[in-house]
């Protein structure tokens, strides 16, 4: 097969099963897909070896009729998951070195479904970032490219896991969303992503930002693929107290359902000032696609949405200040030695964390200290409430909801910010799924003048990801993104 | 609430995170510049609103009390950078 690299994962469990290719190929083919992307900076750690010898037994598996749901599939995996046997850092200088002795429940789910692992993907520090460019290896570079060539960001945090599947140097890959990690940079790569709803991924042997917001979902080139995934992925898990015990429905028997009598809901609030134009526009074409298919279109008011960002900015950065306490150069990371135990504290973390992982954590610790947490947090936490309750008052009339999934295409690797703020704003649009744990869809649906890929967001009621597919799945027909990136593996394949 | 420099200096001792005194200022402007953007909370009305602190919907399951893990020595220490005897070693902290 000459087309290995354009096969979806549907397609290529079809053509495992029949035997027209073997996992071992299609491991190959990837990493020879790595190699030819590796300007990109879209991996830290490249697991070759060990994808062949898991390819290897997949092919077992498949000969002898016990392939798991994604046998035989490469993935890529975020550096926030640990690994067993394999260096697993957050992207961060403090973890230089942590090679767990465990493995994430998330990635045991996929590697027990038949994943074949590739390798760790770049992402921003501690997933605090919104275009990879606050990871210690560097930045990832999206495949797609400005129209004067220059690199663009692929969104973040989970940068590389984005542009690594757009890149087609992995077929699917995992992703953490804490405020839209998964959601803007699939947005800007052109790729399908999910932030399922809180609980439904365990987060056990995640490396923990945000813990009441985090949660793992996947990235995918397809919206069945994503439900293959998804579905291989969640689990109900005891070792994380926050992991839901509901069962998953059948994900894929949702993506044919269609939204014909659905009813969708379009948030006034999400109208922006400022808004570009061609973001309005793919919005407004988004609905006429779903009208067209059969949905009824709502206006509906979520009234504080615009307190959404700031709440986050509250909320994570307070326990994010908390969850990095425990990097203390005593148990594990970076070690800088000093005389006294407090002064190895300060000058290993002075070390270790990057700019803007010091920073959310100074914001963190304030917020939290004695005097501001009643101002602060705790009235963080009361506008949390609002949201989820607009939410919850919305999902009584409409069944999902569609907005857009960033204000902007992709920006340049090395765009200068002089207000951290400004980079917060990326996430505008999906940080209130997040304060309200519900599941969210990121779907590309179409091209800027510039020919960078935008995307259209859906959003669905708690443990409603079917509803999801089903929309999501409406739009990308009618949408029918075929674009590619100029930077991929496999050119003119 | 506006954070000057001494205020940071106590942050960062609170955070064990060594700032140097010239990055102080500096960090004190942009915490400023995230602080007050933050204050457009006040204009919400949260009166009689309880804090919400979790979405799960349940509460903390609870298992039996009983041992269902262990003798994971090697294990912890694996990726300590200073270990003697089966103990973390850290500089001395009792005179």
């Amino acid at each position: 097969m000459s087309d290995i690299l354009s096969l979806t994962a549907t397609e290529a469990r079809a053509a495992l099963d029949k035997r027209d290719l073997s996992a071992v190929e299609l491991a190959s083919a990837y990493i020879g897909a790595i190699e030819e992307t590796a300007a990109l900076n879209n991996y830290v750690a490249v697991t070759a070896d060990h994808a062949l010898e898991m390819a290897a037994q997949s092919d077992a598996r498949i000969a002898d009729g016990s392939a798991g749901l994604i046998e035989g599939i490469p993935v890529g995996v975020k550096d926030l998951f640990c690994t067993a046997g394999f260096a697993s850092t957050a992207c961060s200088r403090i973890l230089d070195g942590f090679t767990p002795t465990y493995e994430s429940t998330v990635t045991a789910n996929l590697w027990n479904a038949g994943g074949v692992m590739l390798g760790k993907l770049n992402c921003d520090e501690f997933a605090m970032g919104s275009g990879n460019e606050t990871s210690a290896f560097g930045p990832a570079v999206n495949p797609w490219q400005a129209a004067d060539g220059a690199d663009l960001v692929p969104g973040g945090s989970s940068g590389g896991s984005a542009a690594a599947v757009a890149a087609r140097s992995a077929l699917l890959a995992t992703g953490t969303d804490t405020g839209g990690s998964i959601r803007q940079p699939a947005a800007f790569c052109g790729v399908v992503g999910l932030k399922p709803t809180y609980g439904r991924c365990s987060r056990w042997g995640i490396v923990a930002f945000a813990s009441s917001l985090d949660q793992a979902g996947p990235f995918s080139r397809t919206v069945a693929d994503n439900a293959l995934m998804m579905q291989a992925m969640a689990s109900h898990d005891p070792r994380d107290s926050t992991s839901a015990d509901e069962a998953m429905p059948d994900l894929t028997a949702a993506l044919d359902k269609g939204v014909k009598g659905m009813k969708i809901g379009v948030p006034s609030e999400y109208v922006m000032d400022g808004m570009d134009s061609e973001v309005v526009a793919l919005w407004e074409r988004g609905q006429a696609w779903l009208r067209d298919a059969g949905a009824e279109l709502v206006e509906i008011s979520l009234p504080h949405t615009k307190y959404a960002l700031p709440a986050y900015y509250i909320i994570a950065p307070a326990e994010a200040s908390s969850n990095l306490a425990r990097y203390d150069g005593v148990r594990y990371g970076l070690r800088v030695e000093a005389d006294s135990l407090d002064d190895m504290y300060g000058a290993t973390r002075a070390a270790g964390f990057g700019e803007e992982v010091q920073r959310r954590i100074m914001v963190g610790t304030y917020v939290l200290s004695a005097g501001y947490y009643d101002a602060y947090y705790l009235k963080a936490q009361r506008v949390r409430r609002l949201i989820k309750n607009d939410f919850d008052t919305a999902f009584q009339s409409v069944d999902a909801i569609l907005t857009p999934a960033t204000p902007t295409a992709a920006f340049p690797v090395g765009r200068k910010v002089d207000d951290p703020v400004t980079n917060f704003l990326n996430d505008i649009f999906t940080v209130p799924a997040n304060l309200a744990g519900l599941p969210g869809m990121s779907v590309p649906a179409g091209l800027n003048a510039d020919g960078l890929p935008l995307g259209l967001q859906v959003l669905g009621r708690a443990f409603d990801e079917a509803t999801l597919y089903s929309v999501g799945r409406v739009i990308e027909d009618a949408a029918g993104f075929s674009a590619l990136p100029a930077r991929r593996a496999g050119g003119a394949s | 609430m506006s954070v000057d420099k001494t205020t940071v200096a106590k942050i960062a001792r609170l955070a064990r995170i060594h700032v140097p005194e010239d990055r102080q200022e500096q960090l004190a402007g942009e915490l400023n510049g995230i602080l007050d953007w933050i204050a457009e909370l006040d204009e919400v009305d949260t009166e009689n609103v309880e804090p919400l602190a979790s979405v799960t919907g349940h509460g903390l399951p609870r298992r039996a009390d009983a041992v269902t893990d262990g003798n994971r020595v090697d294990e912890v220490l694996a990726n300590v950078p200073e270990t003697a005897s089966g103990f973390f070693v850290v500089p001395k902290v009792v005179e």
